[in-house]
């Protein structure tokens, strides 16, 4: 296969982790015939119904139940269809599985992994489109990622099945059907670990994103190309304490001095706002200007296409940004 | 001799509800004395229910609790001193000094954790027991009445149900949700009634008496093995408050009354009399055990305090 797609990366990288280790099962609403988008497809026929569970729609109970198993030795992965159903899940991820190994000395362990799927796209509306990740890295002991390639998002599975503790995997539902060029190394699990990735070089600014976002900036960066200034785009793919190393983007805002910080999340408390104070204390003398920050509007997410339009960051967002920032 | 044998085993499971209500006035008196941080929730009047469930249950089982979690650690084995070491927040406590009264943890006994949020741990309990099931275990979870009106406690029933879990479910019901009596809280009577429609085989039993809890807890607990969820609710009394300095202005003098009326641990002592054991044997017991707590209490107050973490 000389390409994949984001899903099926994150279903190869389920399927082989099942392979490789029979403590590995799935469990959430319809995985057993696929998901609403296809992830889970043809797991059950791999590994049977007792590995692949369909779940009621109780999702804190499942979640509950997961830390349960992984407290006694699974790596169960739950699928939450929509990140906006995550928050009925939140008191067994944030008060249960992410404090179980700190309060237990780490004699017990919460190998949990929980998948969900966030973003804005063709008018979901407000209970279907919402990114929460600023919630999630706020708690110790919570791993988070969120991959934007079909390379990133098969290592993440993987990687997050290698932990010894919680690791929440935020996916993004305009991300399912993109399709990549499938590098040869990218399938080797070992090695790979959540790290800011560089997607274009540039000395002018210094832009920095994670999910969907990031095909934003890369289209932006090419517009502003042609306008003669060069972007650099930083891909954080790990965003919770345990897992943001911004070391290398650091070193980039001291070549390039300015930082343009772009996610999906509502713009007041989001996670732009950790990345750029974090990026203060590292380069703060680097900086020619202060750090910038765009994210969505301080709404709900509206359902009519314009209205959702307007709501996101757009391309000439981040263009006019950019300018503002150079001026 | 078999008598002889009952004789032992009675007064080693009083010896346990003896040591979990010394171990209960101790705290009560060390959190009037200002040397407990935090909040806790003692489980005097619920005696009889930690003992019972723990005599059925085996050491491959594990077990869940909630806030009000101290008697069911001691039942289950776990050390005095370490779990009041915890409760002080010291060093060596069971968590090192990590968790406090609502966070005990200790592997070592299968008891896989105690939780601040009401009904937080039930669900847990039916991925262990799922997780367990070949190993012959199985998981239990203690909770109060009060949980039985989250959402959690019915989305658990429901999957236990639906997925035959080998869990049992323990509510201790002692007619209070923190302040609030019953009536306040559902309409509905009693929590295992909320079990039934699931299918879940249910008991609603005296759970200030022993050898009742025993018995009962028995059956339920042959039951689970046998893989199906089972709902065992243990009708017991607050001795105490929802945590200790409650003043308790929404309880009647009578009603608190009549719970002492029914304190399990004065009727396992009558139950033991009655036995033929004599009142000298029971007293020694006692003698025992406050000798132990006061030693336990001694060393656990001159326990160092936690290093915060370099860095």
């Amino acid at each position: 296969m000389a390409d994949w797609t984001y899903a099926e990366a994150l279903r190869e990288g389920l399927r082989d982790a099942m392979a490789e280790d029979p403590r590995v099962i799935v469990l959430g609403e319809d995985v057993a015939y696929g998901g609403p988008f296809g992830v889970t497809r043809g797991l059950k026929e791999a590994f049977g119904s007792e590995r692949v569970r369909n779940t009621p729609i109780s999702e804190a109970a499942v979640v509950g139940f997961a830390t349960g198993a992984a407290l006694a030795g699974y790596r169960p992965v739950v699928e939450v269809m929509f990140m906006d159903f995550l928050t009925l899940t939140l008191d067994m991820l944030v008060n249960q599985a992410a404090k179980y190994r700190y309060l237990a000395q780490d004699r017990l362990r919460v190998p949990l992994v929980v998948r969900t799927q966030a973003g804005v796209l063709q008018s979901a509306g407000a209970h279907h489109s919402q990114s929460f990740e600023s919630w999630l890295v706020h708690v110790p002991g919570i791993s988070v990622l969120a991959p934007s390639t079909a390379g990133d998002a098969y290592q993440a599975i993987r990687w997050a099945l290698r932990q010894p503790d919680p690791v929440v995997v935020m996916e993004h539902k305009a991300l399912y059907g993109r399709r990549t060029v499938r590098e040869p190394a990218e399938d080797v699990a070992a090695g790979w670990a959540p790290r800011a990735t560089r997607r274009r070089a540039g000395q002018d600014a210094t832009v920095v994103s994670y999910s969907a976002m990031v095909y934003t900036a890369l289209e932006a960066a090419e517009r502003l190309a042609r306008e003669g200034v060069e972007v650099e785009v930083w891909d954080l793919v790990g965003l919770s304490d345990s897992v943001m190393d911004l070391g290398l983007v650091a070193e980039a805002v001291q070549r390039t001095h300015r930082v343009l910080v772009v996610h999906e999340a509502v713009r007041t408390g989001g996670f732009g706002a950790e990345v750029a104070a974090r990026l203060q204390e590292l380069a703060f003398d680097g900086l020619d200007a202060p750090i910038e920050r765009l994210g969505a509007k301080a709404s709900p997410v509206p359902f009519s296409p314009p209205l959702e339009k307007a709501y996101l960051p757009s391309v000439e967002d981040v263009c006019q940004a950019v300018r503002d920032l150079m001026a | 001799m078999e008598q002889t044998t009952d004789q032992a085993e009675w007064l080693q499971r009083y010896r346990l509800m003896y040591l979990i209500r010394t171990f209960e006035e101790t705290v009560a008196r060390l959190v009037r004395q200002g040397e407990v941080p935090g909040f806790v929730h003692l489980s005097m009047g619920q005696e009889a229910s930690a003992v019972g469930v723990m005599a059925a249950l085996g050491p491959a089982d594990v077990v869940y609790s909630g806030h009000r979690a101290h008697g069911h650690l001691l039942a289950r084995g776990a050390d005095p001193l370490a779990v009041l070491a915890e409760i002080l927040g010291k060093r060596d406590g069971l968590g090192g000094g990590r968790g406090g009264s609502m966070h005990l943890i200790d592997p070592g006994v299968g008891f896989w954790g105690a939780t601040g949020v009401v009904g937080g741990t039930i669900p847990l309990a039916l991925g262990t027991a799922w997780a367990r099931r070949e190993s012959g275990g199985i998981a239990v979870v203690f909770f109060g009445d009060g949980a039985s009106t989250t959402g959690i406690f019915h989305e658990s029933l429901n999957l236990a149900a639906l997925w035959s879990l080998p869990v049992l479910f323990c509510c201790e019901n002692n007619g209070y949700a923190e302040f609030s009596a019953r009536a306040e809280q559902s309409p509905v009577a009693y929590a295992s009634r909320f079990a039934e429609p699931y299918g879940i085989a249910t008991a609603r039993v005296d759970g200030t008496e022993l050898w009742t809890v025993i018995r009962q807890a028995q059956a339920a607990v042959q039951a689970v093995r046998e893989g199906r969820p089972f709902f065992l609710e243990l009708e017991v009394v607050r001795l105490a408050g929802h945590y200790e300095g409650d003043v308790q202005t929404y309880r009647s003098a009578e009603e608190r009354e009549q719970a002492r009326s029914r304190d399990p641990v004065w009727r396992a002592r009558q139950g033991l009399l009655d036995s033929g054991i004599s009142e000298g044997e029971v007293a020694q017991v006692e003698e025992e055990v406050k000798r132990q707590m006061r030693a336990v209490e001694d060393q656990a107050l001159a326990m160092q305090w936690p290093e915060p973490a370099a860095g």
